[in-house]
């Protein structure tokens, strides 16, 4: 049992906005003051700290073969960034795992470095199903977090097939089998026929592009796997990376793409890469103004941000043609894994610069939709980590959000092509700790679907993190006194003290099992691998817990 | 030299199908203790299917039994296995991988 | 009594056919149906009746050999740890422990197979994509410096040449296939056309087509004993396809020049890129050897070549790597696991470990077992133990035991001697 008394408590999910709260924990759970006894609990005095439930990513690339792909490729991003084995206190003999790596981090060192930073809960933002096994594989090796995974279906040929068919509900059957099959969390869809295109050279750039091979559209797509993502109750919402992402003007098309989410809920994922004006062959410019608005009038879509850090990372998505074309441009080493029947993806390694005036723009588009979109619950802080930046730059973004002369600080350094005509001096805004609490572990864990992490109610897994309460906010949330994973004390002082496994969570929705034949048939015909060898098993997760639908 | 070869080393089905009887059974000993050379120069250096030479270079000695086979004339072609590495040698141009294949060897007839 | 198993896993080559139908008599398989010779040799051929470690030449319990080990890694101050091609991630993943836990150097077969390749994937990035993409999509498939005809005998059939796919719906028909190799093959037999290039001038050659391709005239009349004109058709099938793929193998990694070969072959696929789809597919060799690659990158940020001796890993081909560190006597302790560098490593390298303390885990008694201080005769990942593997292109699948075991596994022997340790 352990009692966190004294401490200031930011819990918005149950609209605890900073008042002096006590919060006991037994059995891994918050539970309330009655089922205590105070005299055999440890006790932490949080006076003057900050207590809030631990961190939520929502969209973060951790693990899986494009991740591996990232840290094979970069002995360089390896080097200098190397944490050594350390022996716990803990009884039998445990040491930590050694690691190296900073955008793309061994999987030990990626979840210490989550902990440490006050993060209990990290979800993967794109697994090829076809990978997922990879995927799960270095979730084992992933401690302490608990994680889970989007699958990706945006290209999937079975799903187009049915599309172009008009068989959406055998759609939905094949969805909820792979789902279950893959031990994914939920619908992942990277521009929607844009990367079955790039297998022959070409991308789609309209919402009414046709798909080769498959007589359908990006729409279609996206209107069908919303469709199901309902019908199947997922506790996630459909979580979409659209067209053009990165290019000049993408703007428009990310807005018309929001627009005709209309009557469905869907998250839309690092927002950033997609919110540019301008043409393409001519300067960039922000145009968060136009997506933050559209965000602003739909109250069914949330996004993450994908803020983008200065400095060296690594880039990498299963948007294929992406991937393609940054190397093209950079000259940069460039990865690329086309993957039968499902989908395909590059990495590329990537540094923003503060006098590159296209980053620049990047940074300025990032912290204007922060600051622009209204409802700290429909947008979350992400750097779609290590796209924009590695997630160790969380604490760095949450200070530019909280203190307008910090960021003010940030902008004078940018190159002055970005500062022309920018619209960041104009925004006061700064964000409060209730406001952080949401955009950090709140609104994600609510979005995820994840209805006990987030807060700190009675019954909510005890994931609690406890902050310092300082002036430099970088500093506060890059450094926790306190952080329970459980209601274990996992890390202190910026150290891990304990080291134990994290969950992973994962959906198996119900379907008529009449698809499976047509599933079998599938994967003999477009497929190298049988059949019975595609799914994972339950019993291929350690510590795997099944969230329930709500068809 | 006339009698200078490019040793290649590789694998063969042979040689995998004599590993799973073991690499103590004589299926994998046959498997891997053989030498391949085109048939212009077993005519050359006289030599009959079958007959037993000598190869040498800085590395190392073997003595095993030559055989004709499809290949350009002065390449020599030996199994992967421990009868090939005693021709191959240490260095790994910083890069962990021995030269398994190109290494010059000579050809002696015994 | 006969039991039969559909869909076995054949974890011989990195080919992992699943598609096996075992038939078992009395615990031992006696058919491997689907299965090619290499890939039935291991399945017939394996005996998985349980047998006693060996120690300093005697036969002893698992409690014993396990201390035994344990000794020697205490007492051990520079202590080796290579091998992992032959079994599941699932050891792997032990092992990296182990030698995570006693600063050991860590190295993998890779660095005798397509070591290389990583250099060059780390100089270059990789285009490449899964088999099934073959199998679906190439129209043209070029077999450099590699020989599936004997190492990876069901490639042709299952991914490269005669599969039918959506978009090669006659098969091999609708496929155009090169072959370069510095000799004649079981390969080359089976492509349309055949570039016999001289011993040691792929880079040559390959720099060549990328000039070609870039629009550079070139003088020579031959390059690398090829005749120009025949470079110039290769360079027209490359730009001209729709969906290309170059399978890559030792001829490659093995010869002078090594990750430069194979940085050159990258760069010509990246530059296709420019004009069409074109992929590289490493011919990775053993069974789990892409997998020991996805461990250790996982695992440290580094696919091979790994010293833990500072606490933390550090990356070093040339210094880590095996063959480096036995040919320069920096060992004094080996712990060699399910692969064989006796057979397979330069005669120096390989006596010197005859000189130290040498554990060897392996189903079989191999020519490293018969020298080495201990022999742990543990189960055989595919057969008599389950794992996942992953295939050349680095898709995972679980492979279920086919039959019971008597034996224990890599990762059980490897957990109980980090728990026997002093260290």
């Amino acid at each position: 049992m352990i009692g966190i008394i004294n401490g200031r408590v930011y819990d918005p999910c149950n609209g605890i906005d900073g008042k002096v709260r006590d919060i006991w924990v037994k059995d891994g759970r918050i539970v309330s003051p009655a089922e205590v006894d105070r005299s055999a609990a440890d006790i932490i005095d949080a006076d003057g700290m900050v207590v809030m439930p631990g961190g939520v990513d929502i969209h973060s690339h951790i693990a899986g073969g494009k991740v591996n792909a990232g840290r094979k490729m970069r002995p360089d991003d390896s080097r200098g960034h190397e944490r050594p084995s350390r022996e716990l206190s803990q009884s039998p003999r445990v040491y930590t795992r050694s690691g190296t790596g900073r955008s793309v981090a061994s999987t030990f060192k990626t979840a210490y470095d989550y902990v440490e930073m006050g993060y209990t809960t990290v979800m993967e933002g794109a697994s090829p199903p076809l990978m997922a096994r990879h995927t799960h594989e270095e979730f084992e090796d992933i401690p302490i977090l608990d994680k889970g995974g989007y699958i990706l279906m945006g290209n999937n040929h079975f799903i187009m097939d049915c599309i172009r068919r008009n068989e959406k509900e055998k759609a939905r059957d094949y969805v909820a089998w792979l789902l279950g099959a893959t031990k994914g969390f939920g619908i992942k869809i990277v521009n929607p026929g844009g990367v079955e295109n790039f297998k022959y050279k070409q991308n789609v750039t309209d919402l009414d592009d046709k798909v080769i091979g498959f007589d359908v559209t990006p729409r279609r797509i996206l209107e069908t796997l919303s469709w199901i993502n309902d019908e199947l109750g997922l506790p996630h919402v459909p979580h979409i990376h659209g067209l053009n992402l990165g290019l000049n003007g993408n703007a428009d098309i990310t807005a018309e793409t929001l627009i005709a989410m209309t009557g469905r809920e869907a998250h839309f994922t690092h927002l950033q890469f997609m919110s540019y004006g301008g043409e393409m062959g001519k300067p960039v410019r922000s145009a968060a103004e136009v997506t933050a608005r559209v965000v602003n009038a739909n109250p069914n879509i949330t996004v993450d941000v994908g803020q983008v850090v200065f400095g060296d990372t690594t880039t990498m998505t299963a948007d294929g043609p992406v991937q393609y074309r940054l190397h093209a441009l950079t000259g940069n080493k460039w990865f690329n894994d086309d993957v039968e029947a499902e989908t395909g993806g590059g990495v590329t390694p990537c540094v923003y610069r503060k006098s590159n005036p296209f980053n620049a723009v990047q940074w300025l588009v990032g912290l204007e939709l922060f600051l622009l979109i209204e409802d700290p619950w429909r947008v979350y802080l992400t750097t779609d980590h290590p796209n924009g930046g590695p997630f160790t730059c969380y604490p760095q973004v949450i200070r530019m959000l909280m203190d307008r002369d910090f960021r003010m600080q940030a902008f004078e350094g940018i190159s002055k092509l970005a500062r022309k005509n920018a619209l960041l001096p104009e925004l006061d805004r700064e964000y409060s700790l209730y406001e952080i609490a949401i955009i950090t572990r709140a609104g994600t864990a609510k979005r995820i679907g994840l209805d006990w992490k987030g807060h700190l109610g009675v019954g909510a897994d005890a994931d609690i993190t406890v902050y310092a309460d300082m002036e430099d906010r970088e500093a506060m949330f890059a450094r926790p006194r306190y952080v329970f994973k459980d209601g274990v004390l996992v890390a202190r002082d910026g150290q891990i003290v304990c080291e134990r496994p994290g969950q992973t969570v994962y959906v198996s929705p119900d379907y008529d099992t009449a698809i499976e034949k047509e599933v079998r048939r599938h994967i003999e015909d477009n497929y190298t691998i049988a059949f019975e060898h595609y799914a994972v098993s339950e019993k291929e997760l350690s510590n795997g817990r099944q969230v329930a639908c709500k068809p | 030299m006339l009698n200078q070869f490019i040793l290649i080393t590789g694998r063969t089905s042979k040689q995998a199908i004599g590993m799973h009887k073991g690499k103590h059974s004589e299926t994998y000993r046959q498997a891997v203790v053989r030498a391949e050379m085109s048939g212009p120069d077993m005519e050359r250096l006289g030599l009959s299917e079958g007959q037993c030479v000598r190869i040498v270079n800085d590395s190392g000695r073997v003595e095993m039994p030559v055989f004709m086979a499809n290949l350009p004339d002065g390449m020599l072609f030996i199994p992967m296995g421990p009868e090939a590495n005693r021709l191959i040698g240490t260095d790994t141009q910083g890069k962990g991988m021995p030269s398994y294949k190109g290494q010059k060897v000579e050809v002696e007839t015994i | 009594m006969t039991t039969t198993v559909e869909n076995a896993v054949c974890t011989f080559c990195g080919c992992l056919c699943d598609d096996i139908r075992v038939e078992i008599e009395n615990d031992r398989i006696v058919k491997a149906k689907r299965a090619c010779a290499n890939g039935r040799g291991m399945f017939m051929d394996y005996d998985p009746t349980p047998r006693k470690p060996r120690v300093a030449g005697k036969a002893v319990s698992w409690k014993q050999a396990v201390k035994a080990c344990a000794r020697i890694l205490d007492d051990a101050e520079s202590p080796l740890i290579y091998g992992l091609s032959s079994t599941s991630t699932e050891a792997q993943k032990k092992t990296v422990a182990l030698a995570d836990r006693i600063g050991a150097m860590i190295d993998t077969t890779s660095s005798v197979c397509h070591g290389p390749t990583g250099l060059a994937m780390q100089a270059l990035g990789e285009a490449t994509c899964t088999l099934g993409e073959v199998a679906n999509r190439a129209d043209l498939v070029i077999f450099w410096g590699c020989n599936p005809a004997e190492a990876h005998m069901r490639h042709f059939s299952r991914y490269s040449l005669t599969p039918k796919g959506r978009l090669v719906p006659e098969g091999r028909k609708d496929r155009t296939v090169w072959g370069v190799d510095v000799r004649p093959t079981k390969t080359s037999r089976m492509v349309d056309h055949f570039i016999q290039i001289d011993p040691g001038s792929d880079y040559e050659v390959l720099t060549t087509l990328r000039a070609m391709l870039k629009g550079y005239r070139i003088e020579a009349e031959q390059i690398g004993g090829v005749p120009l004109t025949q470079l110039t058709e290769l360079a027209h099938a490359m730009k001209t396809c729709r969906f290309g793929a170059v399978c890559m193998g030792m001829g490659l990694t093995m010869t002078r020049g090594r990750d430069l070969n194979v940085r050159e072959l990258f760069a010509l696929v990246a530059d296709l890129n420019s004009q069409t789809r074109f992929s590289v597919v490493p011919m990775r060799g053993h069974s789990n050897v892409a997998g020991a690659d996805q461990v250790m990158t996982w695992q440290t940020g580094y696919p091979f070549a790994v010293s833990f001796a500072k606490g933390y890993p550090v990356y070093g081909p040339g210094e880590f790597t095996a063959v480096d560190v036995l040919a320069r006597k920096e060992a004094d302790a080996a712990l060699i696991i399910a692969s064989d560098p006796a057979a397979h490593f330069p005669r120096k390298a390989a006596a010197y470990l005859e000189t130290i303390p040498t554990i060897v885990l392996d189903p079989e008694e191999n020519l490293t077992a018969r020298t080495a201080e201990i022999f742990l005769p543990t189960a055989c990942a595919g057969i008599d133990a389950s794992g996942t593997f992953y295939r050349m292109d680095n898709i995972s699948i679980h492979a279920q035991a086919v039959v019971a075991s008597g034996r224990p596994t890599d990762q059980d022997i490897l957990q109980d001697i980090m728990e026997a340790m002093q260290t």
